[in-house]
């Protein structure tokens, strides 16, 4: 104490300046400096990686093709109330023919019309079917008055309310509705957010089956396997003479060399019905008849706690490299119980390396959709596997960059939560 | 679907743009990317389109592979960055990436007539010439079992394969709607040919649902089309559905003891599509005109057991794989073309009642 | 006969552990009573069991690799060593080279960005005093979180929008066309060099970067003579998850690599519509064998190098 204060005496003396300046000043430059070190990466990230995400996540509210297929018809309908009529007037389907006809001639109408059977089925054949129709009608003052009952002529829906509504909610440059469908709500006629009903509920908010659910229970199940099963296996690597060790750690390191594709056909072989597993158990007499070990959630935790084994691993081991012994050892000779002093002394100094093999499994296992594709149940499959399906398959990209800008939120969420309650200054977690 | 009067129109436009690239491209080392979902498929399309079409022209042909799926070429069109030429596409696929513009259209009257003179447009099965892409192969989703599980009585139609008291064991189906909800209406009873009317009512979708519910307890549900035949030859499950050319590999070349039931097959095609706004347009429609040949359309069969579009083809097939393909006589005589209009509009509708009564 | 084998393997290993295990009693303690005794061995067996869980999906591949037949089931019908000539001279033996030699050239330069830039970020991030910390950190691990299609679709749209592809960066020089792969690969390795290795600074005494600065050394040599030293297991192990995130990524390959850009797991995903090719069961045995010739010569490259020095290994 008496140390310090004259050191701060000496400072004050030397320098010229007033302590608290001096200390602001280093204390900013250390900042600084901390900031400089982070700078490289941050820019690398923003080049490779931000910058195609802010593009992408852009398609998760942009909304230009009904807009700007169909301007008029959007204008048009904005005066409409829903709630009202349950069409809108003849004005407005005037307006629609004319656009649909052009957009038929130009073949922007199937862009149109894709868009629209994203929020409800059959609009595509209904709009590519009436495009084709009002096409080859001659516009002209005798149709003038008779446009709705030529519309309703060729499908009875122009008379739905649904199909107006869908046209209107569609005609909207920035949408929310991608985020909507997302979490199974959606906009009625009246302009309300309402739940989907229950047989179109894919996302299903609430309970155990809801996708959002499911995909956090299972990574967070797969996580807390890999700290049981990998713990031990770190402590052993961590507290083995090198020579053992480094040949243990082959073992660790060799399923990295197998690529997912081939791990997870290897699970298959071991665990189906006809498999290794069921081999041994049947052969040890410790099962009468072969069980279902895959194609459920069983295969599924089995194969992704295999995968992102090592990811636990590792961190553990390389933290507790750098736990000296001498402080068990110390607590030992103290008097400790072996437990105590592990549970008390060691384990405590460990947790740092579970935190960040628990960040990387939990946040690996959240984005896997090929291993429960190829070794789970139907109820087995997490958000990812949507988020490529719709990519890939239904190319709603506003719906997928959706849900993964809700996957990014909801990650970010257990993050900040984790430092709210262990703190991240606390570095257990990294 | 294709009115005259715009055909002739694009016909004309084609043949000019094709004239006027094909004036100026540069002749020396030109070379096409020719996407397709690799393997033995692609083998075959390299032995039987490629490579003669390098030696006719000199194009030196780029073969890539890919997945499935729309969504790199809508990367490639809406960024304006075309790397892709040529892409062997399923039909819904085909359907939907023309709709959304992410596919040159192709006039079918560029292609050439049948050697006999039959017009290109009669001479292939209908159906397999859309807007934007020219079919070369059916293929189509059968149902496989094993032999030696059923020595008495074996099943042989999709109401067996639908009947779990009489034919016990597991099934292996595709997890997606598709097919299945057409097999339940089969199996249900409804006539191949009304099987899409009854589907296009409420009722006759839930009645879809309601007959797979009788094989839901029993059904392993596979994703990759390598998967059936493995389950199949390792015991996982006693007949599953499955795509038809790996089945005649698994039977005819490993000698497994699989039998396909023909009865009930729907099949598809794959398709050529060119995408929008590459550089090599004519000569993407060279190749397509060229491996659309009645001639190579035959080679193909020789590598693997699908079957060419063309009726003309046929003919030239070799007899003994003739037995084997979906389009041969015995095979096709109850047979379903997959409904490409009722599913690109339903298909998202579909998808989600499928998943939801899935994970019910 | 070869389902006896596996079982045969797993045996051995079973009997290695125990082995082990009773051998290690000899070290323990005199003070170590008879509670303390099974529960060593029961330790040892435990982690032999969580160690054979790890390689048994290898042990249960490599022999199916040589299976006469394209189907990955015991028992096996024969005995074929015909994917292994698909792999050496068969007609798609060259493409699987390129293969090969494009994944371990984009894995290690990867690595080598993502480990420098990581590395260097994590010092700055373990600094008590840097404010938005958690934000900063958010936003650097954000690579692992967003699902892989977006990343790809994204960094396709964008690369192709400042000509940053393989075709345009060919035309400035042959050898760069690699490039867009190895940034991605890079950009996605990053957060497990960050994390690995914040974790091991958790601990990290800052007076020891002090001490290092009073007695003349500067930033630099403080960093590489006292901060990479007392990292570097972090370092290693986020290095290897950078490396085999890369090596074993397939969706952002899938938009970003043309023909000439094909990495092994791109190759592997080939053609699954028809079958999974034994193959790639075949490439994955030669991987095994060549990492294990590696990684042990290393070892007794390290074991020579103790002697050499008159240590003891610790």
């Amino acid at each position: 104490m008496a140390t310090a204060q004259q050191t701060m005496h000496t400072y004050e003396v030397m320098g010229g300046q007033s302590l608290k300046a001096a200390l602001a000043k280093a204390e900013r430059r250390n900042k600084i400096r901390a900031f400089m070190l982070v700078v490289p990466l941050l820019v690398f990230i923003a080049f490779a990686f931000l910058a195609p995400i802010v593009r992408m996540m852009y398609f998760s509210f942009e909304n230009p093709v009904i807009v700007e297929t169909f301007p008029k018809t959007v204008a048009a309908l904005a005066d409409w109330d829903p709630t009202g009529a349950p069409t809108p007037p003849e004005e407005v389907y005037a307006v629609l023919a004319e656009e649909i006809s052009r957009a038929a001639k130009d073949r922007s109408i199937g862009k149109a019309a894709t868009r629209l059977n994203y929020d409800k089925g059959g609009m595509r054949s209904l709009m590519t079917k009436t495009g084709r129709r009002v096409s080859r009608m001659q516009a002209g003052p005798f149709m003038d008055g008779k446009w709705k009952e030529a519309f309703l002529k060729i499908s009875k829906k122009w008379g739905d309310r649904d199909v107006w509504v869908t046209i209107k909610d569609a005609g909207r440059r920035y949408t929310p509705s991608y985020y909507l469908k997302a979490l199974d709500f959606r906009r009625n006629a009246e302009g309300d957010i309402v739940p989907e009903p229950e047989s179109r509920q894919l996302y299903l908010l609430t309970g155990m089956d809801s996708v959002w659910v499911r995909t956090f229970w299972i990574s967070a199940l797969v996580t807390i396997l890999c700290v049981l099963l990998g713990y031990p296996v770190a402590y052993l690597l961590a507290n083995l003479p090198l020579r053992y060790s480094n040949l243990l750690m082959i073992l660790v390191l060799l399923p990295f060399w197998t690529s997912l594709l081939v791990r997870t056909t290897a699970w298959v072989v071991v665990l189906q019905t006809e498999g290794v597993l069921n081999d041994v158990l049947m052969f040890l007499n410790i099962i009468d008849e072969r069980i279902q070990l895959i194609f459920n959630r069983f295969g599924v935790l089995v194969a992704m706690t295999h995968i992102l084994l090592p990811f636990m691993i590792l961190p553990i081991y390389s933290v507790m490299k750098n736990i000296p012994p001498s402080y068990e050892r110390a607590a030992r000779s103290l008097g400790a119980t072996p437990w105590t002093a592990f549970w008390r002394v060691y384990f405590p100094q460990s947790l740092a390396g579970i935190g960040a093999g628990g960040l990387l499994v939990f946040i690996l296992a959240l984005g896997y959709y090929i291993t429960p594709a190829l070794v789970g149940g139907p109820t087995d499959q997490m958000v990812s596997y949507f988020i490529a399906d719709h990519t890939n398959r239904s190319l709603n990209w506003g719906l997928a960059s959706a849900l993964g800008g809700i996957l990014l939120v909801g990650v970010l969420a257990v993050y900040i939560l984790y430092d709210k309650v262990v703190g991240i200054d606390n570095m257990k977690l990294g | 679907m294709i009115d005259a009067k715009r055909l002739r129109a694009l016909s004309i436009t084609a043949a000019a743009i094709a004239l006027m690239l094909a004036g100026t491209a540069a002749p020396a080392a030109e070379s096409l990317t020719v996407v397709s979902w690799g393997g033995a498929y692609t083998r075959s399309q390299v032995k039987a389109y490629h490579e003669p079409f390098t030696k006719k022209t000199g194009v030196n042909i780029l073969s890539e592979d890919y997945n499935g799926g729309l969504a790199q070429i809508k990367t490639q069109v809406e960024s304006g960055n075309i790397r892709w030429d040529v892409v062997d596409l399923e039909l819904s696929d085909a359907v939907r990436g023309c709709d959304e513009g992410l596919l040159e259209r192709v006039d079918p009257r560029i292609l050439p007539p049948a050697p006999n003179g039959t017009p290109a447009e009669e001479d292939f099965i209908p159906g397999t010439i859309v807007d934007c892409a020219v079919g070369e192969i059916v293929w189509s989703t059968v149902v496989a079992f094993d032999r030696t599980k059923f020595p008495n009585n074996r099943p042989w139609t999709i109401r067996d394969f639908f009947d779990v008291k009489k034919f016990p064991g597991k099934r292996g189906l595709r997890k997606t709607p598709r097919v299945n909800l057409e097999w339940a209406l089969m199996a249900d009873g409804v006539p191949t040919r009304q099987v899409y009317e009854v589907l296009a009512t409420e009722e006759g979708v839930d009645r879809a649902f309601r007959k797979l519910d009788v094989l839901k307890p029993h059904t392993v549900w596979w994703e990759a089309g390598a998967q059936p035949p493995q389950l199949l030859a390792d015991g996982e499950v006693v007949m599953t559905s499955a795509y038809n050319g790996r089945l005649y590999n698994a039977m005819v070349k490993e000698k497994k003891p699989f039998v396909i039931i023909w009865d009930g097959q729907v099949w598809d095609i794959d398709l050529w599509g060119i995408v929008k706004g590459t550089p090599s347009l004519a000569t993407a429609l060279e190749f397509v005109i060229f491996s659309t040949d009645t001639v190579q359309l035959a080679n193909q069969a020789k590598y693997i057991s699908y079957g060419p579009v063309r009726r003309s083809s046929m003919d030239l097939v070799d007899p003994k794989v003739k037995p084997h393909l979906p389009t041969s006589p015995d095979n096709f005589s109850n047979s379903l073309q997959n409904d490409f209009e009722w599913w690109a509009d339903n298909q998202q509708d579909m998808d989600e009642r499928f998943t939801t009564w899935l994970t019910r | 006969m070869a389902k006896i084998l596996v079982y045969a393997l797993l045996f051995v290993c079973l009997v290695v552990a125990v082995r082990a295990s009773i051998k290690g009693l000899r070290n323990l303690p005199p003070y170590v009573g008879s509670l303390g005794r099974s529960w060593y061995i029961g330790f040892r067996v435990i982690c032999g069991a969580i160690l054979v869980f790890l390689i048994m999906p290898i042990l249960v591949i490599i022999p199916l690799s040589f299976n006469s037949e394209p189907y990955f089931t015991y028992p096996m019908p024969g005995f074929s060593l015909r994917w292994y000539e698909d792999f050496f001279v068969g007609e798609q033996s060259k493409v699987w080279h390129l293969a090969i030699k494009n994944s371990v050239i984009v894995a290690i330069f990867a690595t080598l960005i993502a480990t420098a830039l990581g590395t260097i970020a994590a010092v700055g991030l373990s600094n008590a005093r840097l404010p938005g910390k958690t934000f900063l950190m958010g936003l650097l691990i954000s690579p692992m979180i967003v699902p892989l299609v977006i990343t790809a679709v994204g960094m396709y749209f964008f690369y192709s929008l400042i000509g940053f592809t393989p075709r345009q960066l060919s035309e400035i020089w042959s050898g760069l066309h690699l490039l867009p792969v190895i940034l991605a690969h890079a950009a996605l390795g990053t957060p497990f060099v960050v994390i690995t290795v914040t974790a091991t600074l958790v601990g990290f005494d800052q007076s020891l970067t002090r001490a290092s600065a009073s007695l003349g050394a500067d930033g630099l040599r403080t960093f590489f003579k006292v901060t990479v030293p007392l990292v570097l297991p972090g370092m290693i192990s986020g290095a290897l998850f950078a490396f085999i995130t890369s090596f074993d990524e397939v969706v952002v390959v899938l938009f970003l690599a043309g023909i000439e850009e094909y990495t092994i797991p791109r190759r592997m995903f080939a053609g699954i519509r028809e079958q999974i090719s034994p193959t790639i069961l075949a490439v994955a045995t030669i991987l095994v064998l060549l990492s294990i010739l590696l990684l042990t010569a290393l070892e007794l490259l390290r074991r020579r190098n103790e002697r050499m020095r008159g240590m003891t290994p610790a």
